[in-house]
C-alpha cells in the first residue's frame, strides 16, 4: 500500500481511511479519538495476554487503573514539567441554581460554558504507571516490588495519524526498589519485549527515546535524556513506512518517583524504579498494518500467539 | 559571580549539602542534582544573572560543577529584550 518515498502525512491519512473503512476504528468526533470495534479489541486483548504470559508468573501484583487519578499524585509525577502541552485535568461544575442558569444560557448561545467549571481533585493519567507510585509511599520490602499494571492514558495531541490517539492504553511491568534491579528490569524487559513483538512478524528496532519535551526547559531535559540513555523505545513502521513509531518503551526513572512519592528501600534510601510499557493500541495498529485489516487472513502463528 | 551561582544552587538544586562550602570542581550530579532540578538551576541562573543560555550550552556538562557554570556564563552576553 505505502511505497517508500511517499509523503508520511499522506501515508498516515491513507492508513486512517483504511482503518475507518474496515470498521476496526470508528471516528469519535475529534482528531485522535476513536471507538474500537470488537475485532480491534480482540487484538488488543491478545497482545495484553501475550505480554502477561511473557512475565511467566513474575510480573507481580496486577492492577487495572481508571483513566483518572488524584490530582495531587499527578502533580508529583512532574509530568507538567516535561509535557504541560500534553496533560489534562478534570474540571467540574460546582455552582448553584444561578450558575446553572448561566451555564445553560451560555450553552444555548454557543458561548463558552466551560468558564463556569472549576478544577476538581482529579486529573487524567498521562502514563499507566503514574497512579501506582502514591500507593507505595513508605518503606518497601527487601528486594523491592513488582507490578503488572494497565490503564488508559491521555495525551492532548490531536492528529490525523491513527497511532497518535488522545486516549489509549499502556500495559506495563513496573519494578520499584534497588537501583541495580531497576536497571536490570528495564534491560530484561526491553530485550523480552522486542523479541515478543518480533515474534508477531513486526519489523522492530530498539532506539534511544527522543521525547518531545516542552519549551525552553524541555531542551535541557531532552539533552539530559540523550546524555543519560535511560529510556529506550521499541519501534516499528506503523502509519508510515519511512517514519517509525514507538510501540513500547522501557524507562529507568532512577530515584525520580522514589523521591517525589517518598518511597524508600529497606535500607532507607530513595527507591529507584523502572518500567516497560506496551502501547496496546499502537501494537494492534502495527499488526493491522503488517498483516492486513482482515484478521481471518493473518498467519496462523500470529493467531496462536494472540490467543487471549 | 561564584557567589550568585552558589545562591541559585542553594535555592534550586535540592542537594543535601552546604552550597557555600562545596568545592567549585565538585560533580553536582554525583551530589544528587537531578535532571528536573538542573532545569530549575538553568532557569534560576538566567534570572539571577540576566543571561540566556544558547541551545548548545543546554547540556548536562554545563551544569556539572560551579566551575563549569562559571565558565559557561562567562562566555555569555546579556539576554536580549
Amino acid at each position: 500500500m505505502s511505497a517508500a518515498g511517499t509523503d508520511p502525512d499522506a501515508e498516515r491519512a491513507a492508513f486512517r481511511a483504511e482503518l475507518l473503512a474496515s470498521g476496526l476504528l470508528v471516528q469519535a468526533g475529534v482528531d485522535g479519538l476513536y471507538h474500537r470495534s470488537g475485532a480491534f479489541e480482540r487484538i488488543v486483548r491478545g497482545v495484553e495476554a501475550l505480554a502477561s504470559r511473557a512475565a511467566a508468573g513474575h510480573g507481580g501484583t496486577q492492577l487495572f487503573f481508571p483513566p483518572i487519578m488524584a490530582r495531587d499524585a499527578f502533580e508529583r509525577t512532574d509530568y507538567l514539567r516535561s509535557f504541560p502541552d500534553l496533560a489534562g485535568a478534570v474540571e467540574v461544575f460546582r455552582g448553584g441554581d444561578a450558575e446553572h442558569a448561566a451555564l445553560l444560557l451560555a450553552l444555548d448561545h454557543d458561548a463558552d460554558w466551560t468558564e463556569l467549571l472549576t478544577a476538581s481533585e482529579v486529573a487524567l493519567s498521562s502514563a499507566a504507571c503514574h497512579p501506582l507510585y502514591s500507593t507505595l509511599t513508605g518503606t518497601l520490602p527487601e528486594g523491592g516490588v513488582r507490578y503488572e499494571v494497565q490503564g488508559y492514558c491521555f495525551r492532548h495531541e490531536p492528529s490525523i495519524d491513527p497511532v497518535r490517539m488522545q486516549s489509549f492504553r499502556q500495559h506495563e511491568f513496573v519494578y520499584v526498589g534497588e537501583p541495580d534491579a531497576a536497571r536490570a528490569h528495564r534491560d530484561e524487559w526491553l530485550a523480552r519485549g522486542a523479541e515478543l513483538l518480533a515474534s508477531l512478524g513486526l519489523d522492530v528496532a530498539i532506539e534511544e527515546a527522543n521525547d518531545p519535551f516542552f519549551g525552553r526547559a524541555g531542551r535541557m531535559l531532552a539533552a539530559n535524556q540523550r546524555a543519560t540513555a535511560l529510556k529506550f523505545e521499541i519501534t516499528a513502521p506503523v502509519s508510515s513506512a519511512s517514519s517509525r513509531t514507538a510501540i513500547a518503551s522501557a524507562n529507568c526513572h532512577e530515584s525520580h518517583f522514589g523521591e517525589s512519592f517518598d518511597i524508600r528501600t529497606a535500607d532507607g534510601l530513595a527507591a529507584h524504579s523502572a518500567c516497560i510499557g506496551f502501547g496496546l493500541e499502537r501494537i494492534a495498529l502495527a499488526l493491522v498494518k503488517r498483516h492486513g485489516t482482515d484478521q481471518a487472513r493473518w498467519p496462523k502463528p500470529v493467531h496462536e500467539a494472540l490467543r487471549a | 559571580m561564584e557567589e550568585t551561582i552558589r545562591k541559585v544552587l542553594a535555592e534550586y538544586a535540592r542537594l543535601g549539602v552546604d552550597l557555600t562550602s562545596v568545592d567549585r570542581e565538585a560533580d553536582l550530579y554525583t551530589l544528587g542534582l537531578t535532571s528536573h532540578a538542573s532545569v530549575n538551576v538553568m532557569l534560576g541562573l538566567e534570572d539571577a544573572l540576566g543571561v540566556e543560555f544558547p541551545d548548545d550550552l543546554l547540556r548536562k556538562d554545563t551544569f556539572r560543577s560551579i566551575a563549569n557554570i562559571e565558565a559557561a556564563v562567562g562566555g555569555l552576553g546579556p539576554a536580549e529584550g
